[in-house]
């Protein structure tokens, strides 16, 4: 996976609050897999923590398990009271740090 | 020789079958899952069709002489022949061949002519695009060339999925009407693919039809051919779209559905603001729209039967912004007493032309009645079954539980053309694997869930998986794991750890065994004259 | 449409690993007696389309506003290997107690969504999510 990390995030203006949907290509190993060719374990590589900042303030944060699936996708709501931006953050176990962001108008 | 219009009998005639007590000045016409069957075929309805938690004894779960009393049909009848197997035979050779889109054209054109084709709407729930050779190898184009001539004004797909997410998408283009499903969405957004609702205007009133495609597709066919899309019900999304509907005037709102009728019956029982559903994928014919109360009214729950056999007329009277009355007819559509348009027969004859080598193939003849329909297996199946376990050297063959596909009165030569409306999908591949006794009873046990989950949304429509070899008994009050008991092979219970051989077609992965509709060609070829008894693999239904 | 049960006992199929479940819930969201309640709203498909990526979107209808919020929905699968799917800290800054992810589910599983409310309270709800062989159809 080259593009690991790569990110998209959009938001949506509904009334007064804003929908968020982000995504970012990542294996989201868990390490309990194995690779079925050589029988080895394949090592876990996961995104661990998520974050979502709106103008400098932390409005959203995630704590993943092994469950969530490749190429994560979340999705959470903000009350966009003011134009901005949204600033997303993932964290994996491999110290891995990517972000991306979107306009709020 | 085909016979002629005064063939058949009694008092039922092209008039009898336009007869309608005319009611308010819209009407709405529907047709669902033609199976691409622009000629007439023959059709025999099911025998067996077991309704659970609740369904027995009503539509669609009646069959036969049930049937013909909870109606009040006479046996022997026109509609007798239409809606039941009751003298299957007997009223086949009596009434000829059903539908045929030749027929169905005449029968709208006179619908339009009575009451004003600005005052008439013409939908069609789906699965149009699939069930003959000429629609698989044109890609649906056949179709699309006939519903555009016939005036199709909207449609709700299934099969049409099969043929993978591009070509949907190309096939669109080349409609004349829209193709409406607001339950499908990507799968990286979740958001809506194809158009959710069309607003009409006719007969002065705003009607909505909100497109409701098959919610299981991604499970009951391959979800690889169209990878990028999810589905499912999504109930609280038709409520939004309703609530939208009637935000923008609308007078009038139908779902036009591909959920099957005992989604649909749970469906308007729990959404509000629906008038009709327009039903389609279980090819239930039911003469008579069932009422269903809602917390705020009432929903008309319509489900218009299979392969062009019939046309659904409602008349609909509209009064202060809202439907206020109607009349419905489930119209037989019984080709020998309907003249066949000029115009559609000239273009069935085009499509079909490059193809007739193929098509018109003989390839054995049938002494017996081969049919699919019905909750176990149908003598086609049984045909195929054997074909798979002789061809394949298998000793257990699995057949999909498919609703489409004609049937064949005894003395009727075995075409390809028949083969093929049995037969003509986009994964048509055998494969031949060993499977141990357990895994053939939880592939079983899994459809038989699909099909008697006492829970309507958890119903996939279709028919239990057909068998070849096997003979099992049934417990349909049981849950997953639990039904399927007593299976035995030629005579002996079926161990849980020994291993079978096994074949079938239609897998939901990839397998390269050659096209199932060879393998039936083969077999018959060799046999030359088919005879089958129905009802061996079934040993009991507890 | 299976929502009721999660105090009782489990729905469906899916019985087995519910005390893992609960000790998993325990640790993340705080040992405190859980309450049944239509507030919690999850949409999940009834039955999976893909058991690798199972959209789930979890709904709270509780006010959003500063001193009486949803402070954090946790989300656990009973059937899998690792119950814990995971945890979503709120604020009155989202005005909306809403959250949505893909999961991947190997077997038919019960989903359960717990919300913790600003006062501490735990509020739950539970669905039934099934995978299948797929195939047939009419
Ligand atoms: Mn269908
Ligand atoms: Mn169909």
């Amino acid at each position: 996976m080259a593009s690991i990390g790569k990110a998209k995030v959009k938001v949506k203006k509904m009334g007064d609050v804003a929908e968020v949907k982000a995504v970012i290509k990542h294996p989201m190993e868990t390490g309990l897999r194995k690779n079925k060719k050589t029988g080895e374990k394949i090592p876990a590589h996961y995104i661990e923590t998520v974050e979502g900042k709106y103008n400098g303030k932390t409005v959203f944060q995630a704590e993943w398990g092994a469950a969530v699936s490749q190429n994560p996708f979340v999705s959470f709501y903000i009350k966009a009271d003011a134009p901005g931006e949204l600033v997303m953050t993932w964290k994996d176990n491999k110290g891995g740090v990517f972000t991306e962001s979107a306009k709020v108008k | 020789g085909a016979p002629g219009l005064l063939r058949a009998a009694g008092k039922a005639s092209f008039d009898e079958l336009l007869k309608f007590n005319n009611k308010g000045k819209l009407t709405l016409l529907h047709f669902t899952d033609c199976h691409a069957q622009l000629l007439p075929v023959y059709f025999r309805e099911p025998d067996t069709n077991i309704g659970v938690g609740g369904a027995a004894g009503n539509a669609p779960h009646i069959t036969g002489k049930d049937f013909l009393k909870h109606f009040g049909f006479q046996p022997g009848g026109v509609e007798a022949y239409a809606y039941t197997m009751t003298d299957y035979v007997k009223l086949a050779q009596e009434f000829g061949p059903v539908g045929g889109f030749a027929h169905m054209t005449s029968l709208v054109k006179a619908i339009r002519d009575q009451r004003g084709a600005d005052n008439v709407l013409l939908l069609d729930s789906g699965d149009t695009w699939q069930g003959s050779y000429t629609s698989m190898v044109t890609k649906g184009q056949d179709m699309i060339d006939a519903c555009n001539l016939l005036g199709v004004e909207g449609m709700a797909p299934h099969w049409e999925f099969t043929y993978g997410a591009e070509q949907v998408m190309a096939n669109i283009e080349k409609l004349n009407y829209p193709f409406l499903a607001h339950n499908v969405v990507d799968t990286e957004w979740e958001e809506p693919v194809f158009k959710a609702f069309e607003m009409y205007e006719k007969a002065g009133t705003k009607i909505a039809v909100i497109g409701q495609a098959f919610p299981y597709s991604p499970i009951a066919n391959p979800r690889r051919m169209f990878p990028k899309w999810s589905m499912g019900i999504q109930e609280d999304a038709v409520q939004e779209r309703v609530n939208e509907a009637r935000e923008q005037g609308a007078q009038v709102v139908v779902l036009l559905s591909h959920n099957g009728m005992d989604v649909d019956l749970k469906l308007a029982s729990r959404v509000v603001g629906l008038d009709v559903i327009l039903g389609g994928h279980t090819h239930d014919a039911v003469p008579q729209p069932t009422q269903v109360k809602n917390p705020e009214g009432v929903t008309l729950v319509c489900n218009s039967g299979s392969n062009t056999k019939f046309l659904s007329r409602m008349d609909i009277e509209v009064a202060n912004g809202r439907m206020t009355g109607w009349n419905y007819r489930l119209i037989p559509v019984i080709s020998n007493l309907i003249p066949a348009d000029k115009e559609m027969a000239g273009l069935i004859e085009k499509i079909r032309a490059p193809h007739l080598k193929e098509i018109n193939t003989v390839v054995g003849k049938t002494d017996s009645l081969l049919y699919r329909r019905g909750n176990f297996n149908g003598t086609f199946d049984d045909l195929i079954c054997n074909a798979l376990n002789t061809q394949m050297e298998s000793e257990v063959s699995l057949s999909p539980g498919f609703r489409w596909g004609v049937s064949l009165l005894p003395g009727q030569d075995i075409t390809m053309d028949a083969i093929y409306t049995q037969t003509a999908i986009t994964y048509p591949n055998t494969y031949r694997r060993q499977m141990t006794g357990e895994q053939i009873k939880v592939i079983l046990e899994d459809v038989a869930d699909n099909l008697f989950n006492p829970d309507p949304y958890r119903q996939q429509g279709g028919d239990m998986v057909r068998v070849g070899g096997l003979r099992y008994k049934i417990a349909l009050g049981e849950s997953i794991g639990k039904r399927i008991s007593a299976m035995e092979l030629n005579g002996k219970a079926v161990e849980p750890n020994k291993q079978y051989w096994v074949s079938g077609w239609a897998s939901m992965g990839e397998v390269d065994g050659p096209p199932v509709w060879d393998v039936v060609k083969k077999h018959v070829q060799e046999k030359k004259r088919i005879s089958i008894e129905p009802g061996y693999n079934l040993k009991g239904i507890v | 449409a299976i929502a009721a049960g999660f105090v009782g006992a489990p729905v469906g199929a899916a019985r087995a690993d519910e005390a893992k479940s609960m000790e998993s819930i325990k640790k993340y969201m705080g040992g405190d007696a859980i309450t049944d309640s239509p507030a919690v709203k999850i949409d999940a498909p009834i039955i999976a389309e893909n058991g690798a990526v199972v959209p789930i979107k979890v709904e709270v209808d509780h006010p959003m506003e500063a001193g009486n919020y949803i402070e954090s929905i946790g989300v656990f699968v009973d059937n899998n290997p690792t119950p814990f799917a995971g945890k979503y800290v709120l604020s009155p800054a989202n005005g909306k107690a809403y959250v949505s992810a893909r999961l991947k589910i190997g077997k038919t599983s019960n989903v359960r969504a717990i919300a913790r409310t600003n006062s501490g309270k735990l509020i739950g709800a539970v669905k039934e999510v099934k995978v299948t062989i797929g195939g047939c159809g009419g």
